[in-house]
């Protein structure tokens, strides 16, 4: 590769190991299956002298999604915040509190206004003028709002703020809503999950700075190169059920030797995530290889799909994806099905 | 709104911790803290969502109440549903659920001194003015941690500059630099802030304990009646031509691998690290004592939850520093814990004023606060979102600081040599603990003793498995069919802030009701009926502020505890009327 010296000079000056710096890149590249070159125009847009200014709003969550950032291999969270981005206000890691956290997050919003990136964890609470919900005495609704019109895009991070999550489950005491509820006029991309896998937070956030847009999204806001395919699509426990080899318990033969966990409720023939490929923790284990089902954590309204153990039903027609899920997995369904199945498949057969 | 009778410092947010959490204190004409008041400002009403679902299920969503102690409720719900079913767990799950445990305590308090609390103590500024010779030679002085050359600490320093000199300081931008509060040299504070870094990279590689037994971290997945997670390992070597769980061979070694990862890093980095930077701040161990009672429930069975004698940590209630008597707790006595809700946003059927225990309390959200946005509570009025737990009707803390009291009181011994040492070295008497520093410390010792004995669970897994034993799940009581009509019971633990409990009703396979009193309830809750403060208000009263603008001093007792504010705050109402009023003022 042939990178201009001003980047590796950026790097020398700053103390960062080119060769882990361009490894991050070649890795988030070819995880997002982008373009030949992607990885020098990533490396390039990510040592420009400016930093992109991120601004972190959290709101009805349990800082899961933070967590889960952190735990991020590639790029790890110190690559993220000393090298891709300027994480100019989030609560978690602040180092200033009350009014000194406050000045800066206004400050960052003035001086970055129309290009900060805003990203969200937590649902909004909208009942009752928002009092189940404030910070710094203003509620959820109205901050999302104030931080919302100086945003050149915003990605909301898990289920909560993608869909509503947790709050949102039945029966909703607090009125509960998703970012893209209450914001129509900016760019939103969901990143749903609870939490959702760091590397596909990682991937989207390096995607912006690169190309300074969103990438391509699916129907519900996702990122369609992590959300394309269903867990179950990508199972290593995937030929076990064509085999017909199911876990009848979660301590037989049949869980001792890896066997598919469909009868024990997994929802993965449902579930379109990338936990399968990505895997968790640095790729030691995901869900299912660790014995217990998916519980389908980053689809819409999945607290309220009935019990985790339950297996998966006949589909039930309101819901494309699972028509779709279900007719890969071998489940009853007709062929306008199996056609939306194909289709839906398509471009991750052309990247293979 | 009445106009302040006092100067009143609003700290909201308060940073660095989970959760939403506001501290409204009031000073005299010094500046000095005459009452403080602690505000849960975010509720979401999970244990509402929680009702008439199937009870096998609540793990995963108790568990979202919080992702940064991400297992606790999860475990507190499964051992919720086992007491009520009766329902025994096979050896090898327990030990797995102690090993999952361990790792949340030793993960998360390292988590906690280095990214929640370290920006307290560490000037980050301050760290560019370090000889980084000098840094080494210090850090040789105090550990044997191999990253400790002046080459590292100056690629350290390097790297802060660049990035302090980009001017762009995200996450440390208006920090409380050069604020004379600050007493460590430079080349403690670089030293510091590279173990900052250290620590990022060594919990992302711990977290992975998790992720092998629970399939992922945070919320890693539980299972009533065992764990989730066969075990492929074959005995009599069966099952060649299948397939495998994360549980063979190699996630056992990698599990053994963390254990010495975790140890060696509590060793060497985090427990000399905390006795350097203490040794700098000792007018810290008179400061911020809180209630003087103290509660554990106990955990870490060797034998099972039915039998609390073989807890490492034992269970009990310390009332104003008497650790001569330790009272036993009782979850089940309806006299002994009770909330109240005179100063919360809620509303009782018997009363604001009375108390109630667990399985019959209620909750009716009531907000009287003033309408967002507000620049001020009415702090005689209710004013948070989180109740107040009293066992007995005493305040308590909860959280490392009673659990090592605890293990002194009774003589553990491990425990009482750790306290030694390090009032020994600090030179300090034992009442030293009774303060900010003191819970601070009892977070890093107690990291010791746990991490410790995670090498004997695990030794007691392998020994298991090699004979034979590779059971993980108890399919007995699986099936709702096979349940009583109604059951309750509660499932305890302790999170590391501290003693958790879950109280559950089951009704013919559903939730009927279901409540979590957790840790920084009990040390974040407001004034009872009484006007008893809670263990933060107390903490911070008669603090002397330096500077109102820059609340270090609040930040560091508050801290201290390592408040939890999702968790803290919850809602029930078992009665089924879901009584939801709002008055603004």
């Amino acid at each position: 590769m042939n990178e201009p010296d001003t980047l590796g000079a950026g790097l020398a000056h700053s103390g960062v190991s080119r060769r882990s710096f361009l490894k991050f890149c070649t890795v988030m590249a070819s995880l997002m299956a982008l373009p030949p070159g992607a990885a020098q125009a990533m490396a390039a847009a990510l040592s420009q002298a400016k930093r992109q200014s991120v601004i972190w709003l959290s709101f009805q969550e349990c800082t899961g999604c933070v967590e889960s950032l952190t735990r991020s291999f590639d790029p790890t969270l110190e690559q993220m915040i000393f090298e891709m981005i300027s994480l100019d206000y989030q609560e978690t890691l602040q180092a200033a509190a009350g009014e000194a956290a406050e000045s800066a997050r206004d400050e960052a919003m003035k001086s970055s206004y129309g290009k900060y990136l805003l990203i969200v964890d937590g649902s909004i609470p909208t009942k009752d003028g928002g009092v189940y919900s404030t910070v710094a005495g203003v509620s959820n609704h109205d901050r999302l709002i104030d931080a919302a019109r100086g945003a050149a895009a915003i990605v909301a991070v898990g289920t909560c703020s993608s869909y509503g999550g947790i709050p949102h489950a039945n029966p909703n005491p607090t009125g509960a809503v998703s970012v893209s509820d209450i914001i129509k006029d900016k760019p939103i991309m969901n990143v749903p999950g609870c939490p959702p896998i760091p590397s596909v937070i990682a991937g989207t956030l390096a995607y912006f700075v690169t190309y300074g847009k969103l990438p391509e999204l699916d129907h519900i806001g996702r990122p369609k190169v992590f959300y394309a395919d269903t867990i179950h699509d990508r199972c290593y426990r995937r030929p076990f059920y064509d085999q017909g080899k199911f876990a009848k318990t979660f301590d037989d033969e049949g869980a001792r030797n890896g066997w598919c966990l469909y009868e024990l409720g997994c929802k993965g023939p449902t579930t379109y995530n990338a936990c399968a490929t990505i895997k968790w923790n640095g790729g030691v284990s995901y869900p299912i290889e660790s014995g217990h089902g998916c519980l389908g954590c980053s689809e819409p309204n999945f607290w309220d799909k009935g019990s985790f153990y339950r297996p998966l039903s006949t589909p039930l027609a309101d819901n494309a994806h699972i028509i779709a899920a279900g007719t890969l997995g071998g489940i009853a369904a007709g062929a306008v099905a199996a056609g939306l199945s194909r289709k839906h498949q398509t471009h991750i057969g052309e990247e293979k | 709104m009445n106009a302040p009778t006092t100067n009143r410092v609003i700290v909201d947010p308060i940073t660095r911790i989970e959760g939403h959490l506001r501290i409204e204190a009031e000073t005299d004409a010094n500046g000095m803290i005459t009452r403080a008041s602690s505000a849960g400002t975010m509720v979401r009403g999970i244990e509402l969502i929680l009702r008439g679902r199937d009870p096998r299920d609540a793990w995963a969503f108790t568990q979202r109440i919080c992702g940064v102690c991400t297992l606790v409720h999860g475990i507190a719900s499964v051992r919720a549903v086992e007491d009520a079913l009766k329902y025994d767990i096979p050896a090898n799950a327990q030990l797995i659920r102690n090993l999952m445990i361990g790792a949340q305590f030793v993960h998360d308090h390292v988590m906690h001194f280095y990214h929640l609390h370290a920006l307290d103590w560490v000037d980050v500024v301050s760290a560019l003015k370090a000889d980084p010779k000098a840094t080494s030679a210090l850090a040789q002085s105090i550990s044997g941690y191999a990253k400790s050359s002046p080459g590292y600490f100056s690629d350290v320093q390097k790297k802060l500059k660049g990035f302090v000199e980009g001017g762009q300081l995200g996450i440390f931008a208006n920090g409380y630099w050069g604020n004379p509060g600050y007493k460590l040299p430079p080349e403690a504070n670089l030293m510091a802030v590279a173990h900052y870094f250290d620590a990022l990279t060594w919990q992302r590689n711990v977290a992975q304990l998790h992720a092998i037994f629970g399939g992922k971290n945070p919320h890693p997945n539980f299972l009533v009646g065992g764990v989730p997670c066969a075990i492929s390992i074959h005995p009599e070597g069966q099952g060649a031509s299948s397939g495998t769980t994360s549980l063979n061979v190699e996630g056992l070694q990698k599990v053994q691998d963390i254990i010495h990862q975790m140890r060696d890093f509590v060793d060497q980095v985090y427990v000399p690290d905390t006795l350097a930077i203490a040794s700098f701040y000792k007018d810290w161990f008179k400061l911020g004592e809180g209630t003087g009672n103290f509660m554990t429930y106990g955990d870490f069975p060797e034998k099972g939850m039915s039998d609390p004698s073989s807890f490492l940590i034992p269970s009990g209630v310390i009332l104003n520093r008497d650790l001569s008597v330790i009272h036993p707790v009782d979850l089940n006595a309806e006299d002994q814990i009770q909330e109240y809700v005179a100063h919360s946003w809620y509303d009782y059927s018997v009363g604001k004023n009375k108390g109630l225990h667990p399985y019959v309390g209620e909750t009716n959200l009531d907000y009287t606060g003033p309408k967002p946005p507000y620049a001020q509570l009415d702090v005689d009025q209710s004013y948070s979102w989180i109740k107040s737990p009293r066992w007995k009707g005493h305040a308590v803390e909860v959280g490392p600081l009673a659990r090592v009291l605890m293990l002194y009181a009774k003589g553990h011994a491990q425990t009482k040599e750790l306290v030694g040492m390090t009032l020994k070295k600090l030179d300090l008497p034992v009442t030293a603990l009774y303060s900010t520093l003191g819970r601070t410390a009892a977070r890093t010792l107690e990291s010791k003793i746990i991490a410790d004995s995670m090498q004997g669970w695990y030794d007691n897994l392998i020994a298991n498995i090699k004979s034979g034993d590779v059971r993980t799940f108890n399919e007995k009581l699986w099936e709702p069919s096979s349940w009583p009509s109604t059951a309750k019971g509660v499932g305890y633990t302790e999170a590391p802030r501290g003693a958790l409990a879950h109280w559950i009703i089951i009704k013919d396979g559903k939730i009927d009701n279901y409540q979590a009193v957790v840790p920084s309830t009990w040390n974040a809750g407001p004034r009872d009926a009484q006007g008893q403060e809670g263990p933060y208000e107390a903490a911070l009263k008669g603090t002397q502020l330096h500077d109102p603008k820059q609340p270090l001093e609040i930040l560091r007792t508050i801290h201290s505890f390592d408040p939890c504010i999702a968790c803290a705050v919850h809602v029930t109402d078992p009665e089924g009327e879901e009584l939801i009023k709002v008055k603004i003022r």
